[in-house]
């Protein structure tokens, strides 16, 4: 955190100074370690087996918080009889397609709940539908059979406890290389610091989700934060960090193929044939919670879009609405582009020629296009790839002959366009425009309403039915200045919503209507500009409010700064101690109150039990705290949702040298693959040749760079901090591969050879995993053929190997060869890798199967 | 106004001078992110100092110059565990022969692999010494004490002479190879004078970087310290605040992690006109002794 995220890392600071213990568990010793009071050095990719040896110290010592844990979540709750688990299956669940690569999860469900899940699961995945899920709550019954006591053997507690058994302190040293006793600290320090006088936050960022499992990491961080009573309290929580800032505002108000604003799930042509059909999909009709009211939430964004042109009539425009057809990711597309499938492509603010996994491949992708449009700060490595990407050096790509033709588009920077920035904590906080962009330079609002509006004028007589959407768009915006800006605020206050009829502004999302009557950009972001005030302007300084500070920025939904805060009361309504008060029952004034908003319907008594049948909003009872799950709990055990299963499980990375020593499945068995010959992944046990590419190498950051080097490699100041690529190794591996401090080297994998300066460092330490020294490489990835400072591309050494719930890269983990000296150049260099790929057994027809045999 | 005699402002001549202003940088919160070095940069225009991957750690830019007024050290190391400390203690302690022998350890380390790792960070910086070398030496005038006690040097009037660069026991002032003039840290004297915070503090993220009255600033780093020997951190030191120290103390002093040679700086600072009065005295006493012997050969071969 102190690496990517300095200016967020002073509270962790503050922290500190007032007392908190800051534990860092990271492959590597950073400069977040240097401040924290404990450093885990653990081996990259083998976290679900270190968390889920703290769940295991947990639940075998009963430190589990247990009122909280039974008032809200479901660990109470008894699962069907068909459930087969890890245990019993070496490592796989029940359900298994070993055709599709999925589960069937009708075994998975609740005891006597069938039939109400999608038993698409490969569907799922193509479509990256655990995104979806993200603040959905899949179909889950609203009343659950359950056990107080948690002792019936198939209650979610027990099975908690029988999964997570095999996960013993001997385990973690085993598989992570963490020592028993730093092991113990951990755990003691963890579960002291849990309970109704004291919290522990749980922060991660993109160490944990860019792995084939990193849904299930972050599962596993969720189970222990459930346990112990962590969730919806001050000072708990899990912190999500992102990789560049406004990300979360990108999945809130997307840029994702799978989904539209607020989480509505873009159409799929076989599932959403209709409104109707779509619509129910997301209310989950019989479900508990908030989602009951999308058709309205629908209906709004419709309204948004397409104005008089959503009418009752065709049901709201809805047929204009882009279906998908299947698996539309940027992965995929990058694919489609080298096959020739893809024309022309929009690059905005992005380098995936640097940035993404697999550079060679996005760089041949894009040089396989008719167009190519590049808005940026800088000509970044995915605009002069034609000119200067490796392959050029290869000869792979020939300038002359490339047949992309590249537009580049100059873009205003975050200072010289005014909007919102919505970061990790879901707040939107507004930017004003300091300066006028220079020359040509123009803002994405700018570009996108402009080329809006020229595709329309010059669609406007087209009575091709293909041509109706861009046609029916409302896109009417106001303008102002000599370059004919589009106001931000005007896009705000659609977003926020507003009465069609007399254009005041909503009040937040309980006053979206399904008929047409109110139209709302996003409806979690609704109340963003509630009476008319940019609520995300506002900055009162924390000193003159309370400790929440409710008034700096607006946060959604609803301005309430930490969800599920309802869990920091008991059932009864009173906070688990004075100490940690954060919202409760008033049971004079008959309503909820507190520091923040409470996450719970203001006057809903906490004794309130809905009625049978009841649906929605009032089948929530006073006690349900996770308000979106179908059944209101915290899922210690997913039922459904989860493309991989309903508990985590320890699967080694896709590329590993160690064989699992947990089951005989090695990896993912449902992991999103592309088997190609340009795609061909290192080999990993019981595959053979595995000691080819013996060391794990991972990637990161570093605080003097940003992300692909567009914003930093360009600047004298930042260039200057961190000047070269390097490699970062132990002093052990240095010797054993003769690699001199500032010397060169070159790390090589399937994929590429990439070179760096060597620096040798203890901060990187060889662990004993399984009874062996296993060694660690560790590069940033900023480096590219542009700017002051250039360098190769850490990103070309990884294939591409999806989760399968989010469809997100692998690229925390890799095995890699290391050697002395500098990398083969020109077409030695293709022969170079192409002989370690011979020597590693890949040829073009070897796939290993999902499900290890 | 200084709790202790000497005050470098009103000495200088001042009549009112305000507080006098310096840095505590306390190190033992340094995140290493070098935004004091950018901040600074950007401020005051300062060219970039070359793209050469030194492999001192993190750090790349190598330490004070003409074109760093702000240089963050990373010294990688192992803290030395408890029972090399041990042997340590014995050995001063007189029962084993220890000879102060130098051996290929450095201050600091103990040479063994089994302990914590520990990484120190610190953000240097020009110290603004109470009796400052490079000032006292400027044969321009270009150097001067600021009404806040800090040493500036006016790039308008600086010859290139280059007197002050081994003036200074720290090693800060620098000349420019193209343009040939001295440039240090200003304390941000054009911000400062507008009740500004200097660059490098306000970008600080830690607040490992503190500006105020010197005063408040050394009673807050003698309250740190002692919360920090309280938590068991014993090798705390604070460096550059001992006004009897051969500088009178620093305008800018800082709390470190371990002994100063470590992070590269002067375990005992002496500014080096300290003896000037003393050898000017002996000076005219070996002149007059020599007149006085002349004098005496030649009435003796008179004689």
């Amino acid at each position: 955190m102190a690496e990517a995220h300095p200016v967020g890392f002073q509270w962790v600071m503050e922290a500190k100074r007032r007392g908190a213990t800051v534990i860092h568990v990271d492959p590597r010793f950073t400069r977040t370690s240097a401040l924290a009071d404990e450093f885990v050095a653990i081996r990259a990719g083998s976290d679900i087996a270190f968390l889920g040896g703290i769940v295991n110290h947990i639940l075998a010592n009963e430190l589990d918080f247990r009122e909280y844990v039974l008032a809200y979540t479901n660990a109470a709750t008894i699962v069907s009889e068909g459930f087969q688990d890890t245990e019993a299956l070496d490592g796989l669940f029940s359900g298994y397609d070993p055709e599709t690569g999925t589960y069937d999860p009708s075994t998975w469900q609740y005891e006597g709940h069938n039939g109400q899940t999608s038993h698409d699961t490969h569907v799922h995945r193509e479509t990256a539908g655990g995104l979806r899920q993200e603040s959905h709550g899949p179909p889950v019954p609203a009343e659950t059979e359950r056990d107080e006591t948690l002792q019936h053997p198939r209650c979610v507690y027990q099975i908690l406890k029988r999964h997570f058994s095999r996960y013993t302190p001997e385990v973690v040293e085993r598989l992570c290389g963490v020592p028993p006793e730093q092991f113990a600290k951990v755990c003691d320090a963890w579960t002291r610091n849990s309970g109704r006088d004291r919290t522990t936050a749980l922060v991660y960022s993109v160490g944990w989700t860019q792995h084939s499992v990193g849904v299930q990491y972050i599962r596993t961080g969720a189970i222990i934060q459930l346990l112990l009573g962590n969730m919806g309290r001050p000072g708990g929580g899990i912190m999500a960090l992102r990789g560049h800032a406004s990300i979360q505002g990108s999945t809130d108000i997307p840029t994702l193929f799978n989904l539209l604003p607020g989480y509505l799930p873009m159409p799929h042509h076989q599932r959403h044939e209709t409104f109707d059909q779509w619509v129910d999909e997301i209310r989950h009709p019989g479900q508990k919670g908030f989602w009951a009211e999308a058709r309205a939430y629908a209906v709004s964004l419709l309204k948004a879009y397409f104005g008089e042109n959503a009418t009752p009539d065709n049901d709201w425009g809805y047929g204009y609405l882009p279906r998908m057809t299947g698996d539309h990711g940027t992965y995929q597309q990058v694919l489609n582009m080298i096959d020739g499938k893809v024309k022309g492509y929009f690059l905005l603010g992005q380098n995936p020629a640097v940035g993404s996994a697999h550079g060679r491949a996005q760089r041949l992708g894009m040089a396989n296009l008719d167009w190519l449009v590049v808005r940026d700060l800088y000509l970044i490595e995915s605009a002069t790839f034609w000119k200067d990407s490796p392959e050029v050096e290869t000869g792979e790509i020939v300038p002359e002959e490339c047949r992309t033709e590249v537009f580049f588009l100059p873009a205003a920077s975050h200072v010289e366009k005014e909007g919102t920035f919505t970061q990790t904590q879901r707040m939107l906080q507004w930017r004003e425009k300091a300066v006028d962009p220079p020359g040509d330079c123009r803002s994405e609002l700018w570009f996108f309403y402009h080329l809006g509006r020229l595709v329309r004028e010059r669609l406007r007589d087209s009575t091709l039915e293909r041509d109706e959407a861009v046609r029916a768009l409302a896109w009417d915006y106001p303008t102002r200045g000599p370059d004919d800006e589009p106001s931000a605020e005007a896009v705000l206050k659609e977003i926020n919503g507003y009465d069609v009829a007399t254009g005041a502004p909503l009040p937040g999302y309980t006053a979206l209507k399904a008929d047409g009557s109110t139209a709302c950009g996003c409806w979690i972001y609704s109340g963003v500009f509630a009476d008319g005030v940019n609520q995300a302007a506002r900055r009162k300084p924390g000193r003159e409010q309370s400790w929440v500070a409710p008034e700096w920025g607006w946060v959604w939904p609803a301005n309430r700064r930490i969800l599920y805060n309802r869990a920091s009361a008991d059932r009864e309504g009173r906070p688990w101690s004075e100490r940690k008060a954060y919202v409760w029952w008033d049971p004079d004034k008959g309503e909820w109150t507190g520091h923040d908003v409470p996450d719970m319907e203001k006057t809903k008594h906490p004794a309130y039990r809905p009625p049978p049948g009841a649906s929605g909003a009032a089948a929530l009872a006073g006690d349900d705290a996770f308000i979106m799950q179908g059944d209101g709990k915290g899922w210690l055990y997913v039922p459904s949702g989860l493309i991989d299963g309903p508990l985590p499980t320890h699967y080694e990375p896709v590329e590993s040298p160690v064989r699992n020593p947990l089951y005989t499945q090695q990896a993912n068995p449902t992991r999103k693959v592309y088997d190609r010959a340009d795609n061909q992944l290192n080999p990993a046990p019981p595959e053979p040749h595995s000691e080819v590419f013996p060391y794990v190498f991972t990637t990161s950051r570093l605080t003097e760079h940003h992300t692909a080097g567009g914003m930093s490699r360009q600047l004298a100041y930042l260039s200057e901090l961190q000047p070269e690529m390097f490699v970062e190794v132990s002093p052990d591996l240095a010797a054993e591969r003769g690699l001199v401090h500032l010397g060169w080297a070159h790390v090589v994998t399937g994929r590429a050879a990439v070179e760096a300066r060597v620096l040798v460092t203890s901060r990187l330490r060889p662990l004993r995993v399984e009874g062996r020294v296993i060694h660690q490489v560790w590069l940033p990835y900023h480096w590219g053929t542009n700017g002051l400072v250039t360098g190769d591309s850490a990103n070309d050494l990884f294939g591409i190997t999806l989760d399968p719930n989010v469809l997100i890269q692998e690229t925390k983990v890799g095995t890699c060869d290391i050697r002395p000296g500098r990398r083969p150049t020109g077409r030695a260099l293709l022969d170079y890798v192409a002989d370690y790929r011979r020597r590693a057994g890949l040829d073009a027809t070897h796939y290993p199967p999902l499900e290890t045999p | 106004m200084t709790t202790t005699g000497y005050d470098p402002a009103p000495a200088a001549g001042y009549p009112d001078a305000p507080p006098r202003m310096g840095f505590f940088t306390d190190t033992s919160v340094c995140i290493g992110c070098k935004a004091c070095e950018v901040a600074c940069k950007e401020w005051n225009a300062v060219p970039d100092d070359g793209f050469d991957l030194l492999g001192m750690s993190y750090d790349n830019t190598g330490g004070l110059s003409a074109n760093t007024w702000r240089h963050v050290a990373f010294v990688e190391q192992a803290a030395p565990s408890a029972a090399s400390l041990d042997v340590l203690r014995e050995a001063a302690e007189g029962a084993t022969q220890f000879l102060g022998m130098p051996s290929s350890t450095l201050p600091g380390e103990t040479g063994r692999e089994d302990r914590d790792l520990r990484w120190l960070m610190m953000s240097d910086v020009c110290k603004h010494c109470t009796h400052a070398g490079c000032l006292d030496v400027c044969p321009t005038g270009a150097l001067f004490r600021t009404e806040f006690g800090t040493v500036v040097v006016q790039e308008d009037i600086c010859n290139g002479c280059g007197y002050c660069i081994p003036a200074c026991p720290y090693g800060v002032i620098d000349q420019r190879r193209d343009d040939g003039r001295a440039w240090k840290c200003t304390l941000c004297y054009d911000r400062i004078g507008d009740g500004l915070t200097p660059a490098c503090a306000q970008a600080c993220p830690t607040e490992s970087i503190q500006y105020g009255e010197l005063d408040e600033l050394r009673a807050r780093a003698a309250s740190r310290l002692a919360t920090l020997h309280e938590r068991g951190v014993t090798e705390a030191r604070l460096y550059g605040h001992d006004q009897n120290d051969g500088v009178g103390g620093d305008g800018a002093f800082f709390l470190l992690l371990d002994e100063p040679e470590v992070y590269g700086l002067p375990p005992d600072p002496v500014v080096p006109t300290r003896e000037l009065p003393s050898m000017w005295k002996h000076a005219g006493v070996a002149a007059v002794t020599m007149a006085a012997a002349a004098v005496a050969a030649f009435l003796g071969w008179r004689r």
